[in-house]
């Protein structure tokens, strides 16, 4: 089949949905590749990068009417028009924001795949092109902080005097938010950042970052592996930390998003304000009405008292080649999903969770939306508290039992010691003694220790061929033979038993 | 002073010498004199019999035991000298069965001098008679045990028969069937000292150290060698009680519990009592459970997981059995030894059930040169792991299961296990998805911050040798 990759269209998008190096990709599952001249321009990927790699450089009518388009922005219904009869569209839809746009789907005979409508399990991962997003979003984020900020991130003492580090208020730990904390420690700056589900700490903490949470006995995640919408005390408690926090850092970042819905307005225009003159907001979520009173969706605003509020929507688009390659990474991983014998032709399997649930419209028919996913827990985070909480039952004897254990032992030994002659007495007497100094003595033997242990043991068991010598002078030819064997394999461990210990004793060497 | 005196008082210092040999393993620093003591008590107690045996014996006989024990001292040390390291476990599963043969030879011998002889023998007087009978029956019987049970571990460990637990309809019943008709067998053998009771004795020993060993899985034979090194130790000493000899006895004791408390030990890192390990069967019922997790993995190259170590700060590597089988311990070392003077701190975890034998790692990474004082136990490293940055699991499957912790339904949950997935990267090399001994899928291979490394675990290392 035929994998066109058109140009965006969108203003300002700089992003392509294929590179030279996905391109190379997609024709080992056995696709041919139109690439619509001058797609990849904005990504700094000439047309005959895309050519050397094996695809042909054609027109955007050529793109468009393949059997599979990849694709990066929403597409306009223009674009739609140009689809043809049965043609594969992937693309960002925002099917549960545009449902104009799955209508204007639905209404061509044609399948539609939302790439930004994976569900989020460890198994999706790699076609996740939210997260890739997000990732280097939260990495631009920092970058354009720094950009407007008029100082250091990092703390330095200088000849000309001392530099405090910035400081940095992530709101949100998600992809986006860890990416922020992640970039921001790295520059130097002193990060916290707060979530609303409080297992994300270990996350920051990893990433280098302070966890701060909201005081609050609330547990947050709806099973989505999303955040979700909080109560009214809990956010009055959040907001209390927000404006303390607010006074106190040079940089915010907030990343708060809840799918399907305008982001929730955390940072008020009294917290803005507080702020000190030169600090920075970033605002994540501008384009979806902002986390930040003030924010405007691709401006960067400064207010009255010097605070830059950015509320850019592109910032995955701000790095383009580093997007262009991540998001048609997800596109090569989608395909490899939906190419199982790696021959080239799309079959769409409707009975695996992660193709249905990307699925918008299947050859004219709505499929939107689909049936939820239950994400088993929030990626990543769960895991990693839970081990911490259940220290693992340890079989241990109970003292009653070893009690009893012992008592029936002793009865034992007193029964047969009882009715014994003298001879057997001194024989167990001997014989109970040496079992304890045993268990005593091994009781402390290294752990690293314990093959040569073994060994050496072997070679002591290996006595028995005192009985056997002594048993080698009877007249009976059949005892002489049988205790000459057992002379003959006792000795063989003996010496094989010591010998092997020596050689493995002589291997321990200290650093 | 006579000889016999003589005698034994060698035998209380070489009794005393075995457990300062014992005493002397506990450390690195005190092991080889450790050794050096056992050779000496043995020494003792070698020249004291034959001295003591020598007074009343023909010249044939003295050839006899020079002959024997040249000949086993020439292959003892042939084989000491020539065995790989990662054949071990092998090697102590053959000699713990010379220790049953020779104390079922030791049985017969007593039989037949004795009891045998009826009316004319003198050895034993005859209001001992009974017991004398009832202790060749008993040291027959373990004797034979530990004879059959560790030729079959022998087998299994040098892959010469499948690995997998023979599981005969009511296996248990047949164990303890057995062990009742060894009371009475005994008995009758003490009522009328028979050949053919003795013959009965050794036969069905012989069947039940053969069944006891073959319905045990492969994961559980550092239990089993355990086990039949604790047998062989009883075995020993019931030749002791048999020959009324105080150093068999003592010796025995101090072997056996050796090797009892190893088989704890060993039980005790798998949450498993010594008795479901010894009923066997583990490792059948797996597959269905395996079911349960499913998920998709993600695959690493050598050149990535190099990349990976070169920008770690720390770096612990967790082996099991399959360093063992690929034989990977030697680039493993040069690995350790390369990232080390990177100045990245590489550090070895072990879980005490890793390998076929306990301490077998240990063994395997001192005969590659790796330093011990890097290499710990599963408790002393556990609570590092959060901190780590790469952790290479080296051919181990169950021991880094999380879901020994997570999973209360698991077949394997509360054994404790190296919490690897707490580290900030894990790389799991693996020949293939297959499951471990105990047949459960590891949930820890679908982890957000695992990678597979797939591959021959050698050639593996070897890669990333080469790319670092």
């Amino acid at each position: 089949m035929l994998i066109g990759v058109p140009r965006e269209s969108r203003p300002g998008e700089t992003r392509v949905a294929a590179t030279p190096v996905t391109v190379r990709q997609l024709i080992a599952l056995g696709y041919a590749v139109v690439v619509e001249s001058g797609a990849g321009v904005g990504s700094s990927l000439p047309d005959e990068a895309y050519a050397e790699a094996g695809a042909r450089v054609g027109t955007a009518a050529e793109a468009w009417s393949a059997d599979v388009v990849l694709h990066v922005a929403r597409p306009t219904a223009e674009e739609i028009g140009r689809l043809r009869d049965g043609a594969l569209l992937v693309s960002s839809l925002a099917p549960a924001l545009d449902p104009g746009l799955v209508e204007a789907l639905a209404a061509r005979p044609v399948t539609a795949l939302a790439i930004d409508a994976v569900p989020r399990i460890s198994r999706a991962q790699s076609l996740d092109v939210l997260s890739s997003m997000a990732n280097i979003a939260g990495y631009r984020a920092v970058i354009e902080a720094a950009h407007a900020f008029g100082r250091f991130f990092t703390g330095q003492v200088t000849a000309a005097g001392k530099v405090p580090p910035a400081k940095v208020l992530v709101v949100g730990a998600g992809v986006a938010g860890l990416a922020a904390i992640g970039a921001a420690s790295s520059l130097g700056a002193v990060v916290r950042a707060t979530d609303v589900r409080p297992e994300v700490a270990e996350q920051i903490a990893s990433l280098g970052g302070e966890y701060v949470g909201v005081p609050a006995d609330e547990q947050q995640g709806g099973g989505t592996g999303y955040a979700s919408v909080t109560s009214a005390d809990y956010d009055r408690r959040a907001a209390q930390l927000y404006a303390e926090q607010a006074r106190d850092v040079d940089i915010i970042i907030t990343t708060a998003l809840i799918p399907g819905r305008p982001a929730p307005r955390l940072i008020t225009e009294e917290m803005v304000a507080s702020m000190r003159p030169g600090s920075v907001v970033v605002d994540m979520a501008a384009a979806q009405g902002g986390n930040v009173a003030g924010s405007v969706p691709d401006q960067l605003v400064v207010t009255p008292n010097g605070v830059s509020i950015i509320g850019y929507t592109d910032l995955p688009g701000r790095l383009p080649g580093q997007a262009s390659q991540l998001f048609g990474t997800n596109l090569v991983n989608l395909l490899k999903l939906l190419t199982p014998g790696k021959d080239g032709e799309v079959v769409l399997d409707l009975d695996d969770v992660v193709q249905r649930s990307m699925t918008v419209v299947r050859d004219g028919e709505t499929l939107w939306p689909p049936p939820p996913v239950p994400v088993s827990a929030a990626p990543a985070a769960a895991p990693a508290v839970r081990p911490a909480a259940a220290p693992a039952p340890r079989r241990t004897a109970s003292p009653t039992r070893a009690a009893a254990v012992v008592g029936i032992g002793a009865a034992l030994l007193f029964l047969v010691t009882a009715v014994s002659p003298n001879r057997l007495i001194e024989n167990l007497t001997v014989f109970a003694l040496a079992i304890v100094v045993g268990f005593y003595v091994i009781g402390h033997v290294h752990h690293a220790l314990h093959t040569p242990l073994m060994s050496v043991t072997n070679a002591i068991s290996g006595i028995i061929v005192v009985g056997a010598l002594l048993q080698l002078g009877h007249t009976s030819t059949l005892v002489t033979v049988l205790a000459f064997v057992a002379v003959l394999v006792a000795s063989i461990n003996v010496f094989g038993g010591f010998a092997v210990t020596r050689r493995m004793l002589g291997m321990f060497t200290r650093s | 002073m006579s000889a016999v005196s003589a005698a034994a008082a060698a035998y209380i210092v070489a009794g005393l010498l075995f457990v300062l040999s014992l005493a002397g393993l506990s450390r690195h620093e005190t092991a080889r004199s450790g050794n050096t003591y056992g050779i000496a008590g043995m020494a003792i107690a070698l020249v004291a019999t034959i001295g003591l045996a020598a007074r009343d014996l023909d010249a044939t006989a003295v050839v006899l035991i020079v002959v024997a024990m040249v000949l086993g001292a020439g292959i003892g040390l042939w084989r000491a000298a020539r065995v790989e390291m990662t054949g071990m476990p092998e090697l102590i599963a053959i000699l713990h069965s010379f220790v049953g043969l020779a104390a079922v030879l030791v049985g017969w011998n007593g039989y037949l001098s004795v009891e045998r002889e009826g009316a004319e023998q003198t050895e034993v007087p005859a209001e001992l008679l009974g017991i004398h009978s009832a202790e060749v029956a008993i040291g027959v019987f373990i004797g034979a045990v530990t004879f059959t049970g560790s030729i079959v571990a022998f087998l299994k460990l040098s892959a010469r028969i499948k690995s997998n637990p023979l599981m005969l309809p009511g296996h248990n019943w047949l164990n303890l069937g057995a062990l009742v008709a060894f009371v009475a067998l005994t008995v009758w053998f003490v009522a009328s000292p028979a050949l053919g009771a003795l013959a009965a004795v050794t036969v069905l020993a012989l069947a039940l150290g053969w069944h006891l060993v073959a319905s045990i899985g492969g994961g559980d034979m550092p239990v089993v060698v355990s086990m039949l090194n604790s047998y062989s130790g009883w075995a020993a000493a019931a030749s002791g009680f048999l020959l009324d000899n105080n150093l068999l006895i003592i010796t025995g004791a101090l072997v056996g519990s050796s090797g009892a408390y190893l088989s704890y030990i060993m039980c005790a890192a798998m949450n498993r009592s010594f008795l479901s390990v010894i009923a066997g069967g583990f490792g059948n019922e797996g597959s269905t459970a395996a079911a349960g997790v499913d998920g998709e993995h993600t695959e690493i190259t050598a050149e990535e997981t190099a990349e990976l170590l070169r920008g770690a700060k720390s770096v612990v590597i967790t082996p099991g059995y399959g360093m063992a089988v690929a034989h990977a311990q030697g680039p493993v070392a040069d690995l350790t030894r390369k990232l080390t003077e990177a100045g990245v701190e590489v550090r070895f975890g072990i879980h005490p059930v890793a390998g076929r034998l306990p301490g077998h790692m240990n063994v395997l990474l001192a005969e590659a040169k790796v330093p011990y004082d890097v290499v710990l136990e599963m408790d002393e490293i556990n609570d590092d792991l959060a901190g780590t940055s790469v952790v290479l699991v080296i051919g181990a499957n169950d021991t880094v299961n999380p879901a020994a912790m997570d999973d209360p339904g698991s077949p394997i949950a509360g054994m404790p296990v190296l919490r690897v997935w707490e580290a900030e990267h894990v790389v799991v090399f693996k020949r293939s998805m297959n499951t471990g001994y105990a047949g459960v899928q590891n949930p820890l291979f679908f982890r957000e911050n695992t990678r597979m490394l797939f591959g021959d675990a050698r050639e593996r290392v070897e890669d990333i040798l080469r790319a670092l």
